[in-house]
């Protein structure tokens, strides 16, 4: 049963991360992924998806997609009507799914963030629709692969399994809580593994959304930069593997680190401004240490969620320095959408990815686009490629509607 | 014994506004008419069962974030305060902290479809108002603004199963002991896009819009109140598992028909789409009731209408228990069971 859970646990269990797979603009997965993020590559570039002539901005963290996807189960019919944000989506979780080490059989729960799904198939759907309404050609296609639930399900077709399909649309915050609940499913016992990311590809509705906001950033991406004037839009995805430490060391995987808190909270200030003192932020970081039984001494590193934006970025650091107290002064955060972009649904899971291979490379990924950090600051921005000890990481993601949320992840030693 | 009850319900329907009017076009048993929606291109409309304008404006509507909300946020929030009832107080001053589940399949389509009108036209006009308004948690980002509740907060999307597995996670995050109450709401809005989108399927089905609340607590402080007893595992329809053995195996996991059991189904007189649920539940002895065949295809909508009414016959005494079957669109086939605690022993 779904509801109420057949299964009881006397002391949460520890969830651990078994596999990892990522795409974005950097490159396809971790080894191109890690090697950029370290370095503090800027990878933006001209849009080329969609007619940008009439934007504002006309640059975003556009992936360049492989030759060919990944071998899975998947027919060649099938992989022929996949659209860009589900290759996105197989891409990661292929990696994924071969570094855990997981088979094909048996019921495994899949939670994932995302906002717009399909949206690139939506558009054309709706061009054709005007353009020519009594073509229905691929329009049934369209229909059906647009669908956030398809491309879920493309997934456990592509790898063989079944189970519930959970999918958390909490605009730019969806990530981090597909990550987080997936968590809470192991933790309670729900479950003993659960695949789980986010994914969101480029599409022309979002991108003349961020524009019409004047959100974009007409020069460069530059967060917690005293002159920074917008985000940039990226596309991306990363999966993630969790299971328990028990169900990990009874088969022998390989470890790659510890999910060890999460927290949420809802800003209610506006629709798309977060409130100026980021309470919903500081609760958001609560939650996740309270879950997670640390204090802000414990952490190591922030990852931000630092759009760019000069709204967010304010309000952020005026959350982390009345969260970590003294700890700021000290406390390395930066924000790697300089690199790629912010990609929205996918933000959040690319950004747990980015902490692991932080956590496991042991050093800190720089925001290097920055000139001069924004004297709001009081934590040390990083700016260069920095090696460093760290045991803990916090993930920070927040969204359009007030969706805040806070992931921890933990080093694992071998 | 789940001891997660319901302590309200809420709805919005092309019956009109409130759970009455739903309650009345069910117990006259004969399908709403449908209208016309125009279609651009096409010189023949396309039939959907929209909501009626209400009457009077809800007073909800003059506050500062639902200016501009399109219609999918106006049902939400009805649904919700009705469900709410008499507890709103109590959570803006934060005695009663709520948890908001909010599932949607289509979601802000009015809103998507004219923004990206305006950006085909020309981006740099493209109207910045309406852009924040697409995305898929502006429904329930408005409602807990409304609300003053700054707890759980979720916006799950899927097909219409999903709405069950909001029910799921709101009694979850009730037994963890997250929130004091929790309100799951499915809601649609009627679009040409969506229903230009379904002509495809089927030309015999028709788009209907609206929005069902349940509001769940870990008690009611009523007498004999409605227990959610049990919300099953989803099957999904895969590769390797086809849309019949999903159902019947929801089917197995429910409790059998009794005489006095309701059977709150999915059906919607079509039968390509009704064979798999038909077949499975095709020895149900106890009473039935089919909302989507006098509402039509709400989605989201309409699977939390099917539990709403399921709710209100319980209530009525009409039954002792209800069993849901929502067999969605494209990804699942998934169950809920609800009892009259009245009638336990």
């Amino acid at each position: 049963m779904l509801f109420p859970s057949p299964h009881r646990v006397s002391s949460p269990p520890r969830v651990v991360i078994t596999g990892a797979g990522v795409i974005t603009s950097l490159g396809t997965g971790w080894n191109d992924n890690a090697e950029g993020f370290r370095l503090g590559r800027v990878a933006l570039k001209p849009v080329s998806l969609f007619d940008v002539s009439r934007q504002r901005v006309k640059v975003g963290g556009e992936v360049t997609l492989p030759s060919s996807l990944p071998s899975s189960e998947l027919g060649s019919r099938q992989e022929q009507r996949l659209d860009r944000a589900t290759k996105l989506l197989l891409i990661a979780a292929a990696e994924a799914w071969k570094q855990s080490g997981w088979q094909s059989t048996g019921h495994l729960p899949m939670v994932l963030g995302t906002t717009s799904g399909g949206m690139g198939l939506g558009e054309a759907y709706y061009q054709q629709a005007l353009k020519a309404p009594q073509d229905h050609r691929r329009q049934p296609s369209r229909v059906h692969h647009y669908q956030a639930q398809t491309q879920a399900l493309i997934l456990a077709d592509a790898f063989g399994f079944t189970g519930s399909v959970t999918l958390i649309a909490n605009a730019c915050a969806s990530g981090s809580n597909a990550i987080g609940h997936a968590w809470e499913l192991l933790r309670k016992g729900h479950y003993e593994r659960v695949l789980t990311g986010g994914y969101d590809a480029l599409s022309q509705m979002v991108f003349a959304g961020f524009d019409s906001l004047q959100a974009l950033s007409p020069t460069q991406c530059r967060p917690f930069d005293a002159q920074r004037d917008g985000l940039a839009l990226g596309e991306g995805a990363a999966i993630l593997t969790l299971e328990t430490l028990r169900h990990a060391e009874r088969r022998g995987a390989t470890i790659l680190g510890e999910l060890v808190g999460y927290g949420s909270a809802l800003d209610t200030h506006h629709l798309t401004q977060p409130h100026p003192e980021g309470a919903a932020a500081v609760a958001s970081m609560n939650a996740a240490m309270q879950s997670a039984e640390l204090w802000p001494k414990d952490i190591d590193y922030i990852n931000a969620h630092g759009t760019g934006t000069p709204l967010n970025d304010a309000a952020e650091a005026n959350a982390i320095s009345r969260w970590a107290g003294n700890r700021a002064a000290t406390l390395p955060v930066s924000s790697t959408k300089s690199s790629i972009g912010h990609l929205l649904g996918a933000a959040g899971a690319v950004e747990a990815v980015i902490c692991l291979m932080a956590l496991r490379g042991q050093w800190l990924p720089p925001t290097s686009t920055i000139q001069t950090p924004d004297p709001a600051c009081s934590f040390p921005v990083v700016r260069y490629p920095t090696a460093a000890k760290l045991e803990y990481a916090l993930s920070n993601s927040f969204g359009f509607g007030g969706a805040n949320a806070s992931i921890i992840l933990r080093r694992w030693h071998e | 014994m789940s001891n997660i009850y319901v302590n309200g319900c809420g709805a919005v329907s092309p019956a009109g506004w409130g759970i009455a009017p739903l309650r009345a076009v069910m117990a006259n048993a004969t399908p709403l008419p449908s209208k016309p929606l125009a279609r651009p291109g096409w010189e023949r409309p396309l039939t959907v069962r929209q909501v009626p304008p209400p009457e009077p404006r809800p007073a909800f509507l003059a506050h500062a974030r639902l200016r501009r909300t399109s219609p999918i946020t106006q049902y939400v929030v009805s649904a919700a305060l009705e469900a709410l009832g008499g507890d709103a107080p109590a959570v803006k001053n934060g005695t009663l902290t709520l948890g908001i589940v909010l599932c949607a399949m289509s979601g802000c389509v009015n809103y998507s479809r004219r923004f990206y009108d305006e950006a085909l036209r020309d981006p740099a006009t493209a109207s910045p108002l309406i852009f924040p308004e697409t995305v898929f948690n502006a429904p329930s980002s408005h409602l807990a603004t409304l609300l003053g509740t700054p707890a759980m907060n979720y916006t799950i999307i899927g097909d219409p199963g999903t709405y069950l597995q909001g029910l799921a996670l709101g009694a979850q995050w009730l037994v963890e002991g997250r929130v004091d109450g929790c309100l799951v709401v499915g809601a649609e809005e009627c679009d040409w896009l969506t229903s230009d989108a379904f002509h495809h399927f089927s030309r015999q089905l028709v788009l209907s819009d609206g929005a069902g609340a349940i509001y769940l607590k870990r008690d009611t402080g009523t007498p004999n109140p409605i227990e959610l007893k049990c919300v099953t595992e989803p099957c999904l329809f895969t590769k390797g598992q086809r849309r019949s053995r999903a159902v019947k195996q929801v089917r197995a996991k429910l409790p059998p028909s009794a005489a006095n059991h309701l059977l709150s189904d999915s059906f919607q007189n079509i039968p390509r789409f009704d064979a798999a649920e038909a077949n499975a539940w095709q020895d149900w002895t106890g009473g039935r009731l089919s909302a989507k065949t006098i509402l039509g295809e709400g989605l989201m909508a309409a699977a939390a209408w099917q539990c709403v009414l399921a709710i209100d016959a319980l209530k009525q005494e009409r039954y002792a228990a209800a069993s849901v079957s929502v067999v969605g669109c494209n990804q699942q086939a998934i169950g809920a069971h609800f009892v009259n605690s009245a009638f336990k022993s």
